[in-house]
């Protein structure tokens, strides 16, 4: 009924999708999609989650189930364990248990790092043009020498670090 | 099953806890760093400036500059 009752919202454009195919098939009833029903989830934050882990119980599960209904101290620990088992798949210890992640993430992210140095370092080898005659000794001391002559930064700064009186950089 | 019973955990008040927690740590992190910048930062540098200026001398200061010949004004002789 409900596949008629979109048929009739959408027009007649949507008859082949494969669901509305399937519906016609069992007289208007849709199979629910595994994807839509509660589903075991393990996680920290719901400690109980909406099914158990194992749905289709063997023969010796169903027999434990059954004596589970009687008195709990009959069971013994492996038999309890066992129902634990059945309902959960991890346990909390296990969930929350670290992994070594950890190393690949850094062992991939140093060597991604190393292998942008080999592209720099080939890039300065064989790409670039040399670099402004600006950057030579002479130049940067002579650039130092004008900027100590005009003073700057003389409070705290480069002119702070020489020292006038005896031409030389203060100890 | 083991015989003893884990020790009940703390069932409430526990975001007033997180929250103190949180609250001191930022108020402690958060002051501290004003109280370093101060003085390892601010208090410095004002009394950097106030001993270069006790005994500066601009007239000193203008007759080296104009010696060394970086002042368009007034060329060296």
């Amino acid at each position: 009924m409900l596949a008629s009752r979109v048929f009739n919202l959408v027009g007649r454009r949507s008859i082949s999708t494969s669901l509305c195919l399937r519906a016609h098939g069992h007289a208007g009833v849709v199979k629910a999609e595994d994807y839509t029903l509660p589903a075991y989830v393990d996680r920290r934050d719901v400690p109980l989650p909406e099914v158990a882990f194992v749905r289709n119980l063997s023969a010796q599960q169903q027999a434990l189930k059954e004596k589970e209904k009687a008195s709990w101290s009959a069971l013994s620990v492996d038999e309890k364990v066992q129902l634990y088992r059945i309902k959960f798949n991890e346990t909390y210890a296990e969930m929350n248990k670290g992994t070594n992640e950890w190393k690949t993430i850094l062992g991939g992210a140093l060597f991604f790092l190393g292998l942008t140095g080999v592209i720099l370092i080939w890039q300065k080898h064989f790409m670039y043009a040399p670099i402004p005659h600006t950057f030579s000794e002479e130049w940067l001391s002579a650039q130092t020498k004008r900027m100590l002559d005009m003073r700057v930064n003389p409070v705290e700064g480069i002119s702070a670090q020489w020292d006038f009186d005896k031409n030389e950089w203060k100890k | 099953m083991s015989a003893a019973l884990l020790p009940k955990p703390q069932m409430r008040r526990l975001l007033a806890r997180r929250m103190k927690f949180h609250l001191l740590g930022a108020f402690v992190l958060s002051m501290g760093c004003a109280t370093l910048y101060k003085f390892g930062i601010a208090e410095p540098r004002k009394r950097a400036y106030a001993e270069f200026y006790k005994s500066y001398d601009p007239m000193k200061d203008f007759e080296a500059m104009e010696r060394a010949g970086v002042l368009e004004c007034a060329p060296p002789k």
